[in-house]
């Protein structure tokens, strides 16, 4: 850093980007020829661990996984001997790229899109590609009853938060809707409910009035509406911030009255209704914190509580609520899971493939199977021992992390310049094309 | 060493092994045992009498008396010390009454101690200890030019003054963003916060001046207050000052105070700290480093998960820390912030050290605990694996010689 041929670099990135070399995005156009990774241990997540496996991806798009595979003719080996490959991390919660939502002016805003608000030149989102995460789940706050619309993330190379978005087939980024009940919403001013009992009269409401227009002609839109309309017949899923036993129920009840699909976020005490989850259907996305307590509803956070749903039967994912906990933690955050009681496998699975069927991208994403994206990551060793390093990451078959490059080394451990969005961003783009986009 | 002594010693310890167990007694067998204050040893025991470490050594030649229990555990350490932590002051519920680390009314209060608010019923308190913590160093916290005091507390006791094994450890001062006031308050920029500092030191050294018309039968002179003694005591390096400090200029308007005044000067934090090595080492001070997993936001944007390493290798003494959280969760473990520094850079050995024989030095208790060692306190913490993984559990703690925890945690 520093230097001339650093800053005559970034001068360089600077006017390719004015160039319109955004378009470099395209995943289609970064990998000519296929890959195949052979000898290395590899955990599909779709079915045993396979030792001496090999992984071959094509088109960005993963071509064949298994231990005895046909390579194509002119695709290029890698060996990966000793390492693992496994899925990139599906993070069901998260805050990065500088994401906000709604505004101080009312409790129930679904019109604002966290999209509208992304910087995706946020350092961050490079320091979680350098931990694994390859698909983030990019939600507003909490301190609404309806904080906005959510995005679903793709840690792929980009520039405009277009780049980085998951899509519905007509083509509009995709996401779920914030809720949240319980302490952060009340505010007991400026329409914010100051109870739990109005907290649910006022989504009651919102949603009783949605309903009615969603059944009329809509020809005079209504954003906020249209998105509810959109909860309603089951197609946005609904993330709902809950903690509390109480408040996971009366999130229960609400899903009765009228019938959206939802994934409780957080669910700290989720552990003590497991079975009203499992026979409601509803999963839990759930974070493991170091100690309890912060705030009154986090009393109860217990480091068994993910082990707890497991066993239960709750289809349970882990999220980081970066900057609750770094991205980079999140195999550590299995890796507690397991100190306390979730199966290795299990934990495994709750940071991938649990997380992409929670989210409904499971076609796409969450495990290593012939059809999905070319989303892997290459490790150092056990994904579950602390010294274990993510050595690369994939993203549709480019590698956009690299343990080796000295840029990308500085978002997997901080230091100087790392938080500086921009700059870095910039720059870290700019060396990644040096490197061939491989 | 005497020959009387010698025998004073042999004879004490003969004492300790033959006499009946009491309630301060027991002996932990471990596969590894880690000492720190040597190798470690394969198939040691560790021997504790009346609250302090009687033997340790190879199990095949280290006795253990009759009628002691004796507890297994596959890796066995001294009992972890959190060398900056705000815990027992900062309680978990995070309510306005159970906040007492920063008191904002006023940017210089030395004379707060730390005694006077640790609840040592802290549900925290017994989080730390249930994961092998047994030492802390707490109190206020950053958030004030000077917050007030420190104290170093074992994480057992059912009153502070119990707890307290340094009533008042150091005093404890913040540089940076933090300690900024607003709406035309003092400090409002850093270059105030060092003219305050320097103002209140100076003061603190200059003698009193007698009082016009004292009263028969006094000096003549006006006591000073509570803060100018406290500042006095850290003239007089009997109270190293610990100041909070993560950006590189901050770092240096510490050390500039330090030759100035030729106070003891602990830095904390230091998030920058690899930008300074040379001058650390010149100015002879040890770092408090922030929690490996610190946020790297805002005052720490440029934190690294290398730091501790980097200053290892410097030659710098630093130990790890649990520093203050406001929000979830409400408090780090170090031991799971030294696991991270071990996959970062540091190695193993110095790892460990940093969370139980260097924390302890740094804030003054290296003679009493940190290490085992015969003489010193039975703090122990017992693991079934490696202890920095996170798999591993925390199987077993012991505290001056007491079991204080079986709970595989």
């Amino acid at each position: 850093m520093g230097n001339m041929g650093t800053k005559g670099r970034r001068r360089m990135a600077r006017a390719a980007l004015l160039l319109g070399a955004a378009g470099l995005a395209n995943a289609a156009m970064a990998q000519e020829r296929p890959i195949a990774f052979t000898d290395a241990t590899i955990l599909t997540m779709a079915g045993e661990r396979i030792e001496n496996g090999t992984l071959v991806i094509a088109d960005g798009k993963i071509a064949a996984v298994g231990g005895n595979v046909a390579i194509p003719a002119d695709a290029e080996r890698r060996s990966a001997a000793g390492k693992l490959i496994m899925p990139g991390i599906v993070d069901t919660h998260s805050h990065i790229g500088q994401v906000a939502g709604a505004d101080r002016s009312g409790p129930i805003q679904p019109e604002v899109r966290a999209m509208d608000s992304i910087n995706p030149m946020a350092s961050n989102i490079a320091k979680a590609r350098s931990g694994g995460v390859t698909t983030v789940n990019v939600m507003p706050g909490s301190g609404h009853l309806v904080s906005g619309q959510t995005f679903y993330m793709k840690l792929r190379k980009g520039n405009t938060v277009e780049d980085i978005a998951y899509r519905w087939e007509n083509g509009a980024a995709m996401g779920g809707l914030k809720m949240a009940n319980g302490t952060n919403s009340q505010r007991g001013e400026g329409g914010f409910p100051g109870t739990r009992s109005k907290s649910a009269a006022l989504l009651r409401t919102a949603l009783t009035d949605a309903k009615t227009y969603c059944s009329g002609d809509r020809k005079k839109p209504d954003l906020g509406k249209e998105t509810l309309c959109e909860v309603l017949s089951g197609k946005r899923l609904v993330h709902f911030h809950s903690h509390r036993a109480d408040d996971i129920m009366t999130v229960l009840r609400l899903k009765r009255e009228f019938g959206f699909n939802v994934l409780i976020q957080h669910g700290m005490e989720s552990y003590k209704v497991a079975g009203e989850l499992v026979a409601a259907g509803v999963p839990v996305s759930a974070i493991l914190v170091d100690s309890p307590g912060g705030k009154l509803e986090a009393q109860g956070a217990r480091l068994d509580a993910a082990g707890v749903l497991e066993k239960a039967g709750v289809l349970t994912s882990l999220h980081s609520d970066d900057g609750v906990i770094d991205s980079r933690m999140m195999f550590r955050h299995a890796s507690i899971a397991v100190r306390a009681g979730m199966s290795r496998e299990g934990a495994l699975r709750a940071l991938t493939i649990n997380g992409a069927r929670q989210l409904g991208l499971d076609d796409r994403v969450g495990s290593l199977e012939p059809g999905k994206d070319a989303d892997f990551l290459i490790l150092s060793g056990d994904p579950l021992s602390v010294y274990t390093h993510v050595l690369e990451t994939w993203v549709e078959g480019e590698k956009l992390f690299d343990r080796t490059r000295e840029q990308d080394l500085l978002m997997a451990t901080g230091g100087y310049g790392a938080g500086n969005p921009m700059e870095m961003a910039y720059y870290h783009w700019e060396f990644a094309e040096g490197e061939g986009a491989q | 060493m005497s020959k009387f002594v010698h025998f004073a010693a042999a004879a004490a310890l003969a004492v300790a092994i033959s006499a009946p167990a009491t309630a301060q007694d027991v002996a932990i067998r471990g596969a590894q045992v880690h000492t720190m204050a040597g190798p470690a040893i394969e198939n040691g025991v560790v021997v504790i009498r009346g609250g302090k470490i009687a033997a340790v050594g190879p199990a095949a030649t280290t006795p253990v008396p009759e009628g002691i229990d004796v507890i297994e555990a596959a890796v066995v350490t001294p009992g972890l010390v959190d060398a900056r932590s705000v815990v027992g002051l900062s309680g978990f519920l995070n309510q306005p009454d159970d906040q007492d680390q920063l008191e904002e009314s006023a940017p210089m209060q030395p004379q707060l101690r730390a005694i006077d608010a640790y609840n040592p019923d802290e549900r925290l308190v017994a989080w730390l200890r249930g994961l092998g913590i047994t030492t802390i160093h707490t109190g206020h916290g950053p958030g004030a030019l000077v917050s007030g005091q420190t104290m170093v507390a074992k994480t057992v006791g059912h009153t502070a003054d119990e707890a307290a094994i340094v009533p008042a450890a150091m005093v404890a001062a913040n540089l940076g963003e933090w300690a900024l006031a607003n709406g035309g308050k003092s400090p409002g920029t850093r270059a105030k916060q060092i003219a305050l500092l320097r103002a209140a030191l100076l003061a603190a050294k200059t003698p009193d001046t007698p009082a016009k018309g004292g009263k028969d039968g006094d000096n003549g002179t006006k006591p000073a207050g509570l803060d100018t003694q406290v500042l006095r005591d850290v003239l007089a390096k009997k109270l190293p000052l610990m100041v909070t400090a993560h950006h590189a200029q901050d770092i240096m308007s510490a050390l500039r105070l330090k030759e100035e005044f030729g106070i003891d000067l602990v830095i904390d934090g230091a998030s920058e700290a690899y930008l300074l090595l040379d001058q650390l080492r010149e100015a002879n001070v040890r770092v408090i480093l922030h929690p490996t997993m610190a946020r790297q936001y805002g005052e720490l944007q440029n934190a690294s998960f290398t730091t501790a390493g980097v200053l290892r290798a410097a030659g710098i003494p630093f130990a790890l820390q649990s520093g203050f959280e406001g929000y979830v969760p409400k408090t780090r473990v170090v031991l799971w912030e030294a696991a991270i520094a071990a996959a970062n850079g540091l190695a193993w050995q110095d790892a460990l050290a940093s969370v139980t024989i260097d924390a302890a030095r740094i804030i003054g208790v290296g003679q009493r605990v940190g290490s085992l060692e015969v003489g010193k306190d039975g703090d122990v913490a017992m693991f079934d694996g490696d202890p920095f993984e996170y798999t591993s559990h925390v199987t077993g703690v012991v505290i001056d010689g007491k079991v204080v925890s079986r709970t595989p945690q």
